[in-house]
This record gives structure tokens, C-alpha cells and sequence, in this order.
């Protein structure tokens, strides 16, 4: 059993970095390097998984030492399927990619990209807080040159905005990682949970993490950079902004929440939940007031995100498995809706939503997948959205906290209102035609194929639920209530 | 013992400035020099305390700081050319509309 | 300090602006007298890791322990990091080509300076290198140590031979990344783990990786002192 031993893990970092690096070195062949390393990573991710369904949860001591004097990686259920999402979107992304940017750009959004890979499977596999603070900088950078990429005045300003407050929450993380170090002597998370113990420093530690992360997650109200920042990006960056980027730094503030801050007191997890509320229900206004699709998608991401901070005040596994669920189909379903306004914007020049002029006619393929995403989004059986919106549901009711539901309906009710709209004028005449340019057949079906993923994720439940309780990331039935 | 504190204090009074200042500025380099007085804060924070050993001072955290430092300077290099573009494309070292002011 | 350029009268917004300072000067001032009571509860002695590095130096291939913590203990932080310098510089090059400058005439001064001082820093950054095995130094000092021989060639009106510009450039800049990276992985395939070095050979590989990390990082940190791609003919 060989394959076995193989550090499935450790590969699907390693690779996209001398992926990136090898696409630097030679940017020529740059999308032939680039589309070889994607796939590769699949291919560990799939190993990963692999070996995890035979061994269970695994740790692996970067350099022999182990923690706390070394950095461990560590993976279980939850790291899986982040890196799953990552892998599957990734892997669309990158097709699509081949045929939105011209050599020029490609050139550039390649290296970019592989190391924005490397920074999430790194992130998602790391199980110390100081690693995570280097990770979640690569990680910044990143996407801040990737949403530059765009070039112009709005892109550029975007890109500003991003990295000031990327660079703002991670001073806030990395100051509370030398409060939480400097009291317990370790930055592993597994030991940390075990010393910790409540004092003013810690108390301080949690709010400026908890503060830098919800920053970089731009839950409302601290989501004022994410919409300019996410609209103005190239197609496929947007898509992984949206997707990937913004989970990331949720995915910390889950491990941290779970593991090392479980003292926090239901006074936060009820304030994180109203947060959240509130931003599903403001995401949902605001995008309904967007005359421009990207601009409307991204405050759509904001709603969404807002969905994932429910699951605080309820605190159970039901209610952790619907915020992942939350975070799986969305990250599907707004990779192809961003990919859909990527080949409209492509296809007519420009993403008016009242001028998109019966462009279902030219691209049938780009509104059925954006379609498709909308039932996701909004919601509807049988889509990866209605099971995580049913799971959040169930968890509000045990708990008897059934008012979440309320922010739940309104959301679904506000998202369905304007897919319908941008559906309704897809099918509309309208005063000013396209200057048609022809849409490359990849991208119209990768973006068909992300919005199909979205959908499947509501039929393979019980196979994720089972991928999910691997290492029981959100404790047993017992401890996590 | 005492001196670490000390250094620590100026340390958080660094960090605090720097978030006022980035508040408070509209022209993007002073905000981007902010970020970096926030950051030499923090810095400081995990140095000093470093200090509270009975002999060598705790090296973990000065290798963190170092590794901090080219963190930080990477990120500056890539926010001050950021700046002179977004300068360049809209004629005003600033962001319109800035929603935190 | 801020003062619009304008030419019509500004008080109000002005008086604004103060009462917005005055506004934001009271949660700040809160979160620092927090934050600094957090601070002085922490407890008055705390070894850190300290032991635990004390306990492994032997066994480290170096004998400064901030050196072992960065290329030893923690060195996968580092590789990460060194990745961050590089991604940076992509970031930079990605927005365009270098802003052209006015090609001042360097003085006599700066051009004999330059030509005195370059060397003389060439061999500070070696040394800083070779130090660092066992007193404070190391890739990162001697990495911009270098790095400013590189600046003051380039204010010198230096530039780097359009041979040099493509392929080599680039090698220079992955070096670093590449040769820690290799490293970390030819020692997993041999049967260790990811970064795990015999301690027999661990000083040796540290110096090497050290060495490419300080070319790397001088290259780097002279480059991004450019501003953008170089195009025909720039920069060391």
C-alpha cells in the first residue's frame, strides 16, 4: 500500500508552488504548465481523500519536530472538503481561463493563480496560527494582483481598497497570535486548546482575531470593500474571490471558534448571528438595487456570506454542517454565475443588466447555467442551497431559536427576486443591441458544468455528510451542543 | 521584567496610532506608512515580550518577527505601486469615496 | 494636516472633520488602555519555546538559535515566506512596466561612492551570510544588504544588460523558493519528512538554501525597488 503513504496533503502544496514558479519561469508556456499542475492537484486532493476515508484524521510534523516547536499540518473532514471545493472550482476556473485572458494577461494570471492556489491548500491544511497569518498574507497578495490584473481606473481602485483592509486585518489576526503566543507559549492549535483558559489577554487575542477575520470575510458591516473589489476583477478572478478567497478566512475563524475560543459565550455567537442576519437581508436589498450583473452578484456573495454566521448562535452540528453546506454550493453556484457574467460581458461588452437584450437567444448555454446557479442560490429543491438552507433550518427550530428561519425565507425571497429579474431581461428586446463577439465554447460550458455541481451537491448528501464526520471536525454529538 | 512591559506598551501605542491614522487619512501613502507604524507595533509586542526569560530571550518569536518583517515589506512594495498606478489611472493618490471616513 | 486644495472656504468641513477625529479618539483610546491592560496581565516570566529550542540546537545544524528556528523548526513558515517576496514582486510586474525615469547624470560622488561601497556591501551581505550559523545574521540580513548594493547601482543610472533581463533574471528571482522547495522535497522523497534534515548534513543544506535565499532576496528587493517589469535593457 504504497499510495497510502504518500503525503497526499503536503503534495497539493508543493505542487502549485513549483507550478507557479515554473510558470514564471517560462511564461510562454505558461497554460499548458498551469492546466498540468490543476489537474495534478486534483489528483492529490483525491488522493487526500483517499487516505483519509482508510486512516481517519491525519497529522503530519512539517520537518520531523511536531508541535509546538515545529509547524504540524492537519487534516479531517472539514479540511477535505474545503479542499475539495478549492480543487473543483479551481479546476473550472482554470479551463475557463484558457479562453477568457489573451496571452498578454494569461501570462500574468497564471503564476498569480498557482500561488493563490498554494496559499489555500496551505491555509486549509495548516494547524498553526502563526503559519496561518503567513498563509493568509500570501493568500491577500494574491488576489489583490489578480483583481489589478483588470487593469483601469475602477479595478485598480478596488484592488487598493482590498489590499489596505487585507493588510488591516491581518495585523489585527497577527497581533492577537502574539497575545494568544506569548500567554501559552505555542501557536499549534491542538496545544493551545489545550491551555487555554480565560484571561484579559485571551479575551483581547479573540476580538482582534475574530475582528481581522470578519474584516477579510466581509461579514456586514465590514463588507464595504468586497463589492467594488469582487465586480471589478477579471470573470474568472471575481469567480475565485467569491468562491474560495473570502471562505478562507471564514474557515479560520470556524477552526478558532471550535478549537481554541469555546468560551466565547453565547453573547457573541448571538451577536456574529445578527451580523449575519443582517447582511443576508442588506446583500439581498442592495443587490436587488444593482443596475450592473457583477456589481448585483457581489453584493449577492455578501448576502450569502451572511448565511454562513448563522450557524453561531445555534451551535450544533446540524447547524455547523448547513453553514459548510452553505459554503460548498455556494462557492459552485457563484463560480458560475460569475463565469455566466463573464461570457455576457464577453459576448455584448458590457454587464447592463436592462440591456442584456434576448442574449439567452446567442448564449443559451451561459443563461441556463446561470439559471441553474440562481436555484442554488435562492434555494430550491433539489440544489446544494436547499439542503443547506433545510439543515439551517432544522438546527433554529431544535434549538428554539426559530426566528433564523425568518432571515432564511426573507433571503431566499429577495435572491429569487432578482435571478428572476436578470432572467426576465435576458429574454428582453431592448434599445441598445450587442456588438456580438463570439464567446469560447469552454467557457460557456464550464460555467454550465459549475452551476451542474451546485445542483448535484443537493443529491450526494449523505456521501459529503459521511466526508464530513471524518476526524468529527465539529466535535461529537455531545461536546459541540 | 519591567522593561518588557514597557516595550510591549509602546508596542500596542504604536498599533493604536497606526489604526487612527489609517482612519483619519484620505492620501494613500500616509495610509499605507500607517499600516506599516501598525505593523512595526506589533512587532514590537511579540519582541518585547520575548524578553520574559530567565536568560537568552525566546528566539520563536524573533524568527516570527522576521519573518513578519518581509511580510510586511513585500506587502508595502506591492501597495506603493499599486498606489502610483491607481495615481496614475484616476489623477488622485486617494480612494473616491472612501466608506470608512 | 490634510488641506484640500481647493479654493472655497472649508470650515465647516473642517469642524467636521475635527469632531469626526474627537469621535474616532474615544473608542481608540479605549482600545488601547484594553489592549494595554491585556498586555501587563500576561504573566512576568514565560520561557516561550525557548527550552524546547535550547533542547534541539545540537541537533539543528546551527548554532544561533534564530537561525534554527527560521531554517530548522519553523523553516516551512519561511519557504512560505520567501514565496510572499517572490509573489510580491509578481504582483509588481503584473501592473506594468517600469515607470520610465529621467536618467539623472549620477555626480561624481554617487558614481565613486557607488563604485567604492558596492563591493564593500557585496562582501557585508557574504559575511552577514556566513554569520548567521552562529550570531545574529543570516539570509534575510544579507539579502538586503545586497539588495542595496543593487539600489545604489540602479540610482548610479546602472542598468542590467538586456541579456540578463529574461530567462536569468527570472532564475534569480526563484532561486530562493527553488532551491528551499527541492531541498524540502528531496528530503521526503529519501524517506524523512517534508523539511526534515539528517543532522549530519543540516548545516550544509542550510547554508545553501541561505545562500540562494540571500541572492533571491537581494534580486528581489532591488527589483521591486524598480517599480515594474523591466523592458529592454534595466536593472542588475
Amino acid at each position: 500500500m504504497l499510495a497510502l503513504d504518500i503525503p497526499w496533503g503536503v503534495m497539493a502544496i508543493i505542487l502549485p508552488l513549483a507550478g507557479a514558479m515554473s510558470c514564471f519561469l517560462w511564461p510562454r508556456c505558461a497554460l499548458p504548465l498551469g492546466l498540468v499542475t490543476a489537474l495534478a492537484i486534483v489528483i492529490c486532493v483525491a488522493g487526500l481523500g483517499w487516505q483519509l476515508l482508510e486512516q481517519g484524521a491525519q497529522r503530519y510534523a512539517v520537518g520531523g519536530w511536531g508541535a509546538p516547536l515545529g509547524i504540524d499540518l492537519y487534516a479531517d473532514g472539514l479540511t477535505l472538503l474545503m479542499l475539495m471545493m478549492t480543487a473543483v472550482v479551481g479546476l473550472g476556473i482554470s479551463i475557463y481561463s484558457c479562453g477568457y485572458f489573451n496571452q498578454d494577461r494569461a501570462r500574468h494570471f497564471w503564476p498569480l493563480w498557482m500561488f493563490l492556489w498554494a496559499a489555500l491548500n496551505a491555509l486549509f491544511l495548516s494547524a498553526d496560527i502563526f503559519n496561518l497569518y503567513v498563509t493568509l498574507e500570501l493568500l491577500g497578495l494574491a488576489a489583490v494582483a489578480l483583481v489589478a490584473l483588470a487593469g483601469g481606473a475602477d479595478a485598480l481602485t478596488g484592488a487598493m481598497r482590498y489590499l489596505l483592509v487585507s493588510l488591516l486585518g491581518s495585523l489585527c489576526y497577527l497581533l492577537g497570535v502574539a497575545l494568544l503566543y506569548h500567554s501559552f507559549g505555542s501557536v499549534d492549535i491542538a496545544t493551545l486548546a489545550e491551555r487555554v483558559e480565560s484571561s484579559p489577554a485571551v479575551w483581547a487575542a479573540m476580538g482582534l482575531m475574530i475582528t481581522g477575520l470578519l474584516l477579510k470575510t466581509a461579514l456586514f458591516p465590514l463588507h464595504f470593500w468586497l463589492p467594488s473589489a469582487h465586480a471589478s476583477a477579471p470573470a474568472p478572478v471575481s469567480a475565485l474571490l467569491s468562491a474560495l478567497v473570502v471562505k478562507a478566512s471564514f474557515y479560520i475563524l470556524l477552526r478558532l471558534w471550535l478549537e481554541i475560543f469555546p468560551f466565547a459565550g453565547a453573547a457573541l455567537a448571538q451577536l456574529l448571528g445578527l451580523l449575519g442576519a443582517a447582511a443576508v437581508l442588506w446583500g439581498g436589498l442592495q443587490a436587488l438595487r444593482q443596475t450592473r450583473l457583477k456589481m448585483l452578484i457581489a453584493y449577492s456573495t455578501v448576502a450569502q456570506l451572511g448565511y454562513l454566521f448563522l450557524a453561531f448562535p445555534l451551535a450544533s452540528i446540524t447547524g455547523w454542517t448547513g453553514a459548510l453546506y452553505v459554503l460548498l454550493s455556494h462557492a459552485a453556484a457563484k463560480t458560475a454565475m460569475f463565469m455566466a457574467a463573464g461570457n455576457i460581458l464577453y459576448f455584448g461588452g458590457h454587464d447592463r443588466i436592462v440591456d442584456l437584450d434576448r442574449v439567452v437567444q446567442h448564449l443559451p448555454l451561459t443563461i441556463t447555467a446561470f439559471a441553474l446557479a440562481g436555484i442554488s442560490i435562492m434555494g430550491l429543491p433539489p440544489s446544494g442551497g436547499f439542503i443547506a438552507k433545510w439543515l439551517l433550518l432544522e438546527a433554529a427550530i431544535r434549538s428554539g431559536q426559530w426566528w433564523w428561519g425568518i432571515a432564511l425565507i426573507l433571503g431566499g425571497l429577495l435572491s429569487a427576486a432578482w435571478v428572476f429579474k436578470v432572467v426576465g431581461y435576458a429574454f428582453t428586446r431592448s434599445e441598445v443591441p450587442h456588438e456580438a463577439r463570439a464567446v469560447p465554447a469552454a467557457m460557456e460550458w464550464t460555467a454550465l458544468l459549475m452551476a451542474v455541481v451546485a445542483i448535484l451537491l443537493g443529491l450526494f448528501v449523505p456521501w459529503l455528510l459521511a466526508l464530513m464526520e471524518i476526524g468529527l471536525p465539529f466535535g461529537g454529538e455531545g461536546s459541540a451542543g | 521584567m519591567i522593561p518588557a512591559f514597557l516595550y510591549a506598551l509602546v508596542g500596542v501605542g504604536l498599533f493604536t496610532l497606526g489604526l487612527y491614522a489609517l482612519i483619519i487619512h484620505a492620501h494613500l501613502l500616509r495610509k499605507i506608512l500607517a499600516l506599516n507604524v501598525m505593523a512595526s507595533g506589533v512587532f514590537l509586542v511579540l519582541v518585547a515580550l520575548a524578553a520574559r526569560t530567565q536568560g537568552m530571550p525566546d528566539p520563536v518569536a524573533h524568527a516570527m518577527v522576521i519573518t513578519g518583517i518581509v511580510v510586511a515589506v513585500s506587502a508595502t512594495a506591492l501597495a506603493l505601486v499599486l498606489m502610483l498606478r491607481v495615481r496614475i489611472a484616476t489623477g488622485r493618490a486617494e480612494l473616491a469615496k472612501e466608506p470608512l471616513e | 494636516m490634510k488641506k484640500s486644495n481647493n479654493a472655497k472656504p472649508i470650515t465647516e468641513n473642517d469642524s467636521r472633520q475635527a469632531q469626526f477625529r474627537l469621535l474616532l479618539a474615544v473608542p481608540l483610546s479605549a482600545l488601547a488602555v484594553g489592549l494595554g491592560y491585556a498586555v501587563l496581565s500576561l504573566p512576568s516570566q514565560a520561557p516561550g519555546l525557548s527550552d524546547h529550542v535550547a533542547a534541539k540546537l545540537e541537533i539543528s545544524g546551527v548554532s544561533n538559535p534564530v537561525t534554527a528556528v527560521l531554517l530548522n523548526f519553523r523553516g516551512y513558515d519561511t519557504l512560505l515566506e520567501l514565496g510572499v517576496l517572490l509573489l510580491a514582486l509578481l504582483g509588481v510586474w503584473s501592473l506594468g512596466a517600469a515607470p520610465k525615469r529621467r536618467e539623472p547624470s549620477p555626480g561624481l560622488v554617487l558614481e565613486l561612492l557607488s563604485r567604492l561601497l558596492v563591493p564593500l556591501l557585496i562582501l557585508v551581505a557574504g559575511y552577514l551570510l556566513w554569520v548567521g550559523g552562529h550570531a545574529p545574521g543570516g539570509a534575510f540580513q544579507a539579502g538586503s544588504v545586497l539588495a542595496t548594493a543593487g539600489v545604489l547601482l540602479l540610482l548610479a543610472g546602472w542598468r542590467l544588460d538586456t541579456r540578463f533581463s529574461g530567462l536569468p533574471l527570472r532564475l534569480a528571482l526563484v532561486a530562493g523558493l527553488g532551491v528551499f522547495l527541492l531541498v524540502a522535497v528531496v528530503l521526503m522523497l529519501a524517506g524523512g519528512h517534508l523539511l526534515e534534515y539528517p543532522p549530519s548534513f543540516a548545516g550544509a543544506l542550510i547554508l545553501l538554501i541561505e545562500a540562494a535565499a540571500t541572492f533571491s532576496i537581494g534580486t528581489a528587493l532591488a527589483a521591486l525597488f524598480l517599480g515594474g517589469r523591466p523592458e529592454k535593457g534595466s536593472h542588475r
